[in-house]
């Protein structure tokens, strides 16, 4: 008898520490999948940001580094630059990617760096407890914006992927869901494109994964997947932002 | 033996140069040498100055409070710099763009006016800091000229070496210039 | 070989290239811009890398992906940069990853000036961001010696997998001085096997600084103060006619040569003066200050701070000998004729004594 599911070579077996229903499981799973499929799991290096992933060294079969909150692209940019000929690809939540460590993403797609980046977008802090993060919707309530978030003073949420594919130096951004198969399984597409993008040293790629924190969001898992679909798509439109074959660097 | 000298003038004067080239003749002649430059938000046009030790023992304190000598290039240096220098020390002053009198009356002063002397004698001012270098290398002996052209040759990108023979007369001319100067200051002291 | 003339800060990078770094992530500060600059050109020339960071920040977390990943690494700034490298810092010395930091300290607080001072001791020697942990910390006070503790400093960043501070200055920066640039065999002695190269036929390896268990973090402090214990047998200073002196002077960097000029003009006024330069600044030479103050009745502290050093020297000789401070701010430098006024008043006060 051949098995038809196993857990990825990339995936330790360890269980991880996230809440029933949160989607990070899944996104966990589609780049070790890759990863196996690429045959690159030992050499590969991978960066766990600050937030809830955290101990995601814990969960992949990898060498991995632990970097210091929004500084994931930085602490990538010294790997990559190391070792040119490895694989190195981050994995940020929003508060880490698209608040405190704005500047270390956009220069690292500026200068191209060729790293792959996994940006786990659901709208919320997790780790902390549900404040509000950069990617919060307008009038989503969270611990820090009570009433519901407004534009003033609080400002409006930032659509990572569409800034990004503005810069010159990005190759390949793309915007995915994990609410159903169909969406996991194009998700898992746009991931091994973004490590592919990487391996043909073509330059910076990031894929931004709509998830679901069911916990913060006050919901159960499947009235989180109905929130993510009829909330974050329209403010959040998937697909492919930017494919370029080559960058010019 | 010790000689502690400050050079100061407007940024674009060749001050700068100047005292990395006298330390960097000293070196040639296997002295102890130091050079500490001013340095500021301005980028061009303001004042600059650097300080320059060359000393037969090891150099203890690069810092010069009190210079031995005072090379000054334009007015505001010589307001500045002065009242610093050690009593009965030597000051030499670009009296081409320098219209005031020193006040202190304890100093061997030698007023040169770089600017006319190289235009006359070089038909080039780009090379007058190097005629009061080589005023201060006749007065002070602290470095020889053979020492100031070795050094040229290692400060100067090879492409730039035939720009050796205009900067040696230059020092000659300054060295002509202080010769003379001494000898009147004798026969006037 | 043939000494040249280098300014601090050029001779300081061409020491660290010849000590085997090959990478270097920096930003733009005044009074170091040619420690990026010289690399900038030269190590693209020996295969290296230079990358201008978009900020500080971005630089020292670079330095720590790179030294996770293996390599011989430096990144150098001043004051305000280096408090803004001071969260790297703490991550790196947390992670135990080799690395230099060069510090071009110039006068504060807040933006302060451009010109030298030494005001970041304390930021320098008692750790400098969050948690406890140290960094070796070195302060060369000549140009030869900038370049002479390059090596040495990625030396003992790998051994202890720690990093490594050369605390400099403004003055040390800018100036010029003859210097001699040996030919060093630094390529990388230490095996790195911890280091993230790709999981190769062995199980992953793990750079971290979190340690979520508190019975695990307290048991990696304890660890980390054992190797900062076994660093005190790394102390470096220079002893300065200090044998017979009444009054010593104690200074580090520019600061002691300073001292060490009016050492000599108080010797030739009869004065038993001496300097003791402590080299590494942590560790501090505890024992070789005590031995050489062991006939001062006076000491006198010699730098560019309000009173920083001060504090370590009154701690080292165990308050038994009165310390005094002769402090210059702001890029202010003491000069040699007021620190010998310092030195005779306190000789001639009459006070003091004591006994080590």
């Amino acid at each position: 008898m051949r098995p038809v599911f196993h857990r990825p070579e990339a995936l330790t077996a360890i269980k991880t520490h996230y809440c029933p229903g949160c989607t990070h499981g899944i996104i966990h799973r589609l780049i070790a999948e890759v990863i196996d499929e690429l045959g690159v799991r030992e050499e590969t290096i991978g960066v766990s940001p600050v937030g809830c992933s955290v101990l995601a060294y814990s969960y992949f079969n990898l060498d991995m580094q632990q970097a210091a909150h929004g500084r994931a692209p930085a602490v990538a940019t010294g790997i990559k630059r190391v070792h040119p000929q490895k694989v190195v690809f981050t994995y940020q939540g929003d508060g880490d990617l698209a608040a405190i460590g704005t500047a270390e993403i956009v220069h690292a797609a500026a200068r191209s760096e060729k790293i792959t980046t996994i940006f786990v977008n659901n709208a919320i802090y997790g780790m902390t407890g549900g404040q509000m993060a950069p990617t919060t919707l307008l009038r989503q309530k969270s611990m820090t914006s009570p009433k519901g978030r407004e534009a003033a003073p609080q400002g409006y949420p930032i659509r990572v992927s569409e800034m990004l594919a503005t810069l010159d130096g990005a190759a390949y951004i793309a915007r995915v869901s994990v609410h159903n198969p169909q969406e996991v399984s194009k998700a898992k597409k746009a991931i091994k494109t973004a490590f592919e993008y990487q391996m043909a040293g073509i330059g910076f790629a990031l894929v931004e994964v709509l998830s679901t924190c069911p916990t913060n969001w006050g919901c159960t898992p499947t009235e989180s997947l109905k929130w993510l679909v009829e909330n974050m798509l329209p403010v959040y439109p998937l697909g492919v932002k930017k494919m370029q074959r080559e960058v010019s660097i | 033996m010790s000689q502690e000298i400050i050079l100061a003038g407007f940024g674009g004067q060749g001050v700068m140069s100047m005292g990395q080239l006298l330390a960097y003749a000293g070196l040639v002649e296997g002295k102890q040498v130091s050079w500490i430059p001013s340095y500021g938000p301005e980028m061009r046009g303001g004042t600059a100055n650097c300080s320059v030790t060359i000393s037969d023992e090891e150099v203890s304190s690069p810092i010069i409070a009190e210079p031995d000598t005072l090379i000054v290039l334009n007015r505001p240096s010589l307001e500045k710099f002065e009242q610093d220098v050690k009593p009965g020390g030597r000051l030499l002053i670009n009296s081409s763009l320098i219209d005031i009198e020193p006040q202190r009356q304890d100093l061997q002063v030698l007023k040169l006016p770089v600017n006319e002397l190289a235009q006359e004698k070089l038909g080039n001012t780009r090379v007058s800091n190097m005629i009061i270098l080589g005023a201060f290398i006749e007065l002070t002996r602290s470095v020889t000229l053979e020492s100031v052209l070795g050094a040229l040759k290692k400060v100067l990108p090879e492409y730039r070496h035939n720009l050796i023979p205009l900067n040696r007369r230059a020092l000659e001319t300054g060295m002509k210039v202080a010769k003379t100067e001494i000898l009147h200051l004798r026969s006037c002291g | 070989m043939a000494k040249v003339l280098m300014k601090g800060n050029e001779a300081l990078a061409e020491a660290a290239i010849r000590a085997g770094c090959r990478y270097f992530f920096g930003y733009p500060i005044t009074p170091q811009n040619e420690i990026p600059e010289y690399l900038a050109k030269r190590l693209p020339e020996v295969g290296g890398v230079f990358v201008q960071a978009e900020s500080e920040i971005a630089a020292i977390n670079m330095v720590y992906g790179a030294a996770g990943a293996g390599a011989r690494v430096m990144t150098s700034s001043s004051g305000p940069g280096i408090s803004l490298k001071q969260e790297g810092i703490t991550y790196i010395a947390g992670a135990e990853l080799p690395c230099v930091i060069v510090n071009i300290q110039r006068g504060g607080p807040g933006l302060g000036g451009i010109q030298p001072a030494q005001s970041d001791y304390f930021q320098a020697v008692k750790g400098g961001g969050h948690g406890d942990y140290k960094l070796l910390v070195l302060a060369p006070a000549t140009v030869q010696e900038m370049v002479d503790l390059m090596g040495k400093a990625f030396d003992l960043a790998d051994e202890y997998r720690n990093p490594v501070m050369i605390l400099g200055d403004g003055i040390l920066g800018q100036m010029m001085e003859p210097v001699e640039l040996t030919e060093q065999n630094h390529t990388q002695r230490t095996e790195k096997p911890w280091a993230t190269t790709g999981a190769k036929g062995r199980s992953p390896n793990v750079i971290t600084s979190l340690f979520l268990d508190p019975v695990e973090l307290e048991k990696h402090n304890l660890h980390l103060q054992t190797k900062y214990d076994r660093m005190s047998q790394e102390t470096l200073w220079e002893n300065y006619k200090t044998k017979d002196a009444e009054l010593v002077l104690v200074g580090y960097g520019t600061s002691a040569r300073i001292a060490k000029a009016a050492v000599d003009q108080a010797r030739e006024q009869g004065i038993k003066a001496g300097l003791f330069r402590p080299i590494s600044l942590f560790p501090f030479p505890k024992n070789a200050l005590q031995e050489a103050c062991k006939q001062a009745n006076h000491v006198l502290t010699v730098e560019m701070s309000m009173g920083q050093l001060v504090e370590d020297v009154r701690y080292n000789l165990e308050f038994k000998v009165p310390v005094h401070l002769y402090g210059r701010v702001g890029g202010m430098v003491p000069t040699t004729r007021s620190v010998l006024e310092e030195v005779k008043r306190w000789v001639n006060s009459g006070e003091g004594g004591g006994n080590l």
